[in-house]
């Protein structure tokens, strides 16, 4: 038999290396540790923590998040609400086929306006900023829970709130007079004034729809809403996986009367309950504080039924 | 206590948890691959393969067989991923797509782990438990391999072999990798990760919605992902995926076992040269700038500057509230200071500032402590360009544990530093050259920029992690960031074995009054320094363009 070309020989040897560690860590590694994983007590745990009803059928994950609104989105108002999820698929958010985040930075402020004949379900070139998208959620948590929903860079707008940015054009570029002032969010149409008169002694404008404003100086304005707004940070930011099943106590803490009163029991019944769901930071340092919400719902339908 | 404290003492228990391990870790994995004896069970392995354990390599054939087992490795997944269709435990997901396939195969061969396809939607249980997890395991082998290649070059003298790559492998693969991955995805059970081979299940949910719950063998893979520094997440969500890292005590965990090996790997080095000393004084080197990096980012996101986060008085957006700002910073920190690559929160998100810290990290080169065994390895290259300058300043032949410095040897380690930013830069620079790359950007203006940087940072050192609000999935830049992790990973091998191997050949100088003493804290402020100099002269200008332009506003 012919010898093989050292270097074909020297690759065959490489594949059968690979063959055998695919064999050790490919296959028989996982294998051992699902062996291990149907051990009493951890099986549930492998099988993703999943919560069952009194029939025995799945009702979700105690990990995974879900939301509590109706078919458009609305909030059921008998429940807390989870966190804004960017995980939207088919079945709409906390879709565990699509987990994920926004991606959006800490500067994305401009909205990309839509079509007036589409609108901004109609229009696919359409987007919200991540700013914009912060002071619509704050505005609506603020409304349903009847708290101040104000925040920081953010202006009431028509029956919601946008985020408070100006497009500034300067006779020089980037410097010298203001000549032109032009609210970048605040489509014409859609709003009867922007929510600034004027800026440094200029009228400001509404934006129309198809003009670009690259040449502006984009100036978010801050406002005067409190720094530490009634609204928590976790109501108004979509977490990393989309999944987050968690809310912080102070979110729920303002739901709480809101639910108390849907389900028409004691607000104190609910905060007993909402503190049952609530764990610590591990070991006193490891963590935030969270309240899973998945859990929190599915026993206040238990405990306090909605008649 | 405040959110801040209970950081600062996340980290400070972080701290203690490793330094706890630097020793023990370190004298395990210097006898696993120091061993003279070979056992039954590694002798079946080397006949099957036909690797003959009693004789070593050369600097030369050692790099041949690296990149034999690689490119047999590439070639092995992207026919896997392809071919996925007619697999079984496909979950019915279609074969991937070339252009896809070239980039996860390039991506986990090269232990970078950047992902050009969600998880969920794209691939079954048999391509992620015996294609993607493999290479998790054997691609982290092979870089310890070749770091204890190049100890073995500086601890050795008139010869030019420098150990059985096949040994190396399989040894590093079974003794060390197998045995913690198994502990870490046990301990990863307990806390709720999944391990299961089973379909969707569909629940239904209290709002009278369907919610589909995905399976997988997610544990076994969460582990050795964390602990070979690889970083692809099963899910597309990565570890903030409550599947992969549900509480915040595995997030512990798992922040721990991508640092375990790498900061051990010191040791490994101090133990084979036969002076822990110089073991203690590279993880110095490690231990400032990841200090220094890890304080900047935790204090940039707690202060939470930018319009965004100001507005939410936060800087939330993207991370979970089980982990908080504090712990999803430290992860963040330490999966780019590591060539790791998984994250729990989306560093797209952060802060300018902080997500700038974040690309300076990987900028590094991922030496604070780096890779696995590319830590090691890149940080004692470091070490040669500090010895070569001082001894420049002072007029001496600089020599390195006994081994002279001369041009070769100098040549190599340049070359070696002169990578990266070559691959990064000029792939950068291409790619905005040709007009519709510029549709990928998500953002326009300077984040768009960092978003474009930060991919081919990310690429051409290994890492894997993404400003993931940038749309890769292109062929151009499935294409080129391909070539950046190929080159980025191989390119500096072949340059270190070639290094190893003159530094075996060379008999030791002894040391005399004038030779630059290497344990002394002196020295490890001069490799801070060098390294500090050799990044910032490198990268700054383009650095003031992204997110110091986009944070300084």
């Amino acid at each position: 038999m012919a010898r093989l070309p050292r270097w074909i020989a020297h690759h065959l040897a490489a594949l059968r290396a690979l063959l055998v560690l695919t064999a050790v860590t490919g296959i028989v590694y996982p294998l051992a540790v699902l062996a291990v994983a149907q051990l009493p007590g951890l099986n549930d745990k492998a099988e993703g923590s999943l919560l069952y009803d009194e029939a025995g059928n799945v009702v979700g994950s105690s990990l995974i998040g879900q939301s509590f609104t109706d078919e458009d989105g609305t909030a059921l108002l008998e429940y807390f609400q989870s966190r804004p999820s960017m995980a939207a698929g088919e079945s709409g958010d906390y879709d565990p086929l699509v987990s994920g985040a926004s991606n959006l930075g800490p500067e994305d402020v401009v909205d990309a306006l839509p079509d007036p004949a589409l609108g901004w379900d109609g229009d696919e070139n359409a987007a919200k900023s991540l700013l914009t998208q912060v002071c619509e959620r704050s505005f609506a948590v603020g409304q349903r829970e009847g708290v101040d929903g104000s925040r920081p860079y953010c202006a009431p707008s028509g029956d919601s709130a946008v985020g408070a940015v100006l497009g500034v054009y300067y006779s020089e570029g980037t410097s010298g007079d203001v000549v032109r002032v032009v609210s970048l969010n605040e489509e014409c149409g859609a709003v009867e004034a922007p929510f600034l008169a004027e800026y440094e002694g200029v009228q400001v404008e509404c934006a129309e729809y198809g003009e670009d404003h690259a040449a502006a100086v984009v100036v978010p304005v801050e406002g005067d809403a409190p720094a530490d707004p009634a609204v928590p940070a976790d109501a108004v930011t979509a977490s990393g996986s989309g999944l987050d099943p968690h809310i912080s106590p102070a979110y729920a803490e303002l739901q709480t009367a809101r639910v108390a009163a849907e389900r028409g029991v004691g607000e104190a019944d609910v905060a007993a309950l909402v503190d049952e769901y609530t764990t610590g930071r591990f070991l006193g340092f490891m963590g935030d504080p969270a309240v899973n919400v998945v859990e929190l719902n599915l026993a206040l339908d238990e405990r306090y039924p909605v008649s | 206590m405040s959110a801040t404290t209970t950081g600062v003492v996340f980290i400070a228990a972080m701290l203690v948890a490793l330094a706890a391990t630097y020793r023990p870790l370190g004298d395990y994995i210097y006898r696993v691959v120091t061993r003279e004896r070979h056992f039954t069970v590694e002798r079946g392995i080397y006949r099957v393969v036909g690797a003959r354990p009693g004789t070593e390599q050369n600097w030369a054939g050692y790099a041949k067989s690296v990149l034999a087992f690689s490119a047999v490795s590439i070639f092995f997944l992207y026919g896997f991923l392809r071919l996925q269709e007619y697999l079984p435990l496909s979950l019915g997901f279609p074969g991937v797509d070339p252009y896809v396939s070239w980039n996860t195969a390039v991506s986990f061969v090269t232990n970078t782990n950047w992902q050009a396809y969600s998880g969920e939607s794209a691939m079954g249980h048999l391509v992620q438990a015996g294609g993607l997890a493999v290479q998790n395991f054997v691609s982290a082998a092979v870089g310890i391999a070749v770091a204890a290649a190049l100890v073995r070059g500086f601890a050795r003298k008139a010869t030019d072999k420098l150990g059985n790559f096949w040994v190396d492998l399989t040894r590093i693969t079974l003794w060390v990798l197998l045995p913690i991955a198994t502990l870490g995805a046990v301990a990863l059970v307990v806390g709720g990760v999944v391990q299961n081979f089973t379909d969707v299940t569909q629940a239904a949910t209290a709002a009278g919605d369907t919610q589909s719950i995905t399976g997988g063998a997610v544990a076994s893979q969460e582990a050795i992902k964390d602990l070979g520094t690889n970083g692809g997440g099963f899910y597309n969500a990565n570890s903030a995926h409550p599947f992969e890292n549900p509480t915040s005590w595995t997030n512990f965990i798992e922040i721990y076992l991508l640092l375990a090996i790498p900061v051990s790997m010191p040791r490994v080095f101090g133990r084979i040269v036969g002076d822990d000393r110089q073991g203690y004084a590279i993880v110095a080197v490690m231990g400032v700038l990841a200090l220094a990096s890890v304080t900047a980012v935790f204090g940039f996101e707690a202060m939470a500057n930018g319009t965004v986060p100001q507005a939410v008085a936060a800087a939330m957006e993207g991370k979970e509230v089980r982990f908080g700002v504090g712990d999803s910073s430290l992860f963040a920190a330490a999966t780019t200071l590591t060539s790791t690559g998984s994250v729990n929160s989306f560093h797209d998100s952060f802060t300018s500032l902080g997500g700038g810290t974040l690309i300076l990290n990987m900028m590094l080169g991922e030496i604070a402590p780096g890779g696995v065994g590319s830590g090691l390895y890149g940080m004692l290259v470091l070490a040669v360009i500090t010895v070569f300058v001082a001894g420049l300043m002072v007029g001496r032949t600089p020599e390195y544990l006994g081994k002279k410095i001369g041009a070769r040897e100098i040549k190599l380690a340049s070359l070696y530093f002169l990578v990266t930013p070559t691959l990064l830069l000029a792939g950068l620079a291409l790619s905005f050259a040709v007009p519709s790359n510029l549709d990928s950007m998500q953002e326009a203006g300077p984040h768009g920029l960092s978003e474009m940087l930060y991919a081919f940072t990310s690429a051409s050192n290994n890492n894997g992690s993404a400003f993931a609000g940038f749309g890769a999935n292109t062929p151009w830049f499935n294409t080129a960031l391909g070539l950046c992790m190929l080159f980025g990973r191989f390119v500096p091998i072949i340059l270190v074995l070639a290094l190893a191997g003159s530094f075996a050949r060379q008999r030791p100088v002894p040391a005399t009054a004038g030779t630059l003493p290497t344990h002394k804290p002196l020295f490890v402020g001069m490799v801070v320094g060098v390294t500090l100099v050799l990044v910032a002269l490198t990268f700054l200008p383009v650095l003031a363009l992204g997110p110091l332009a986009e944070g300084l506003q």
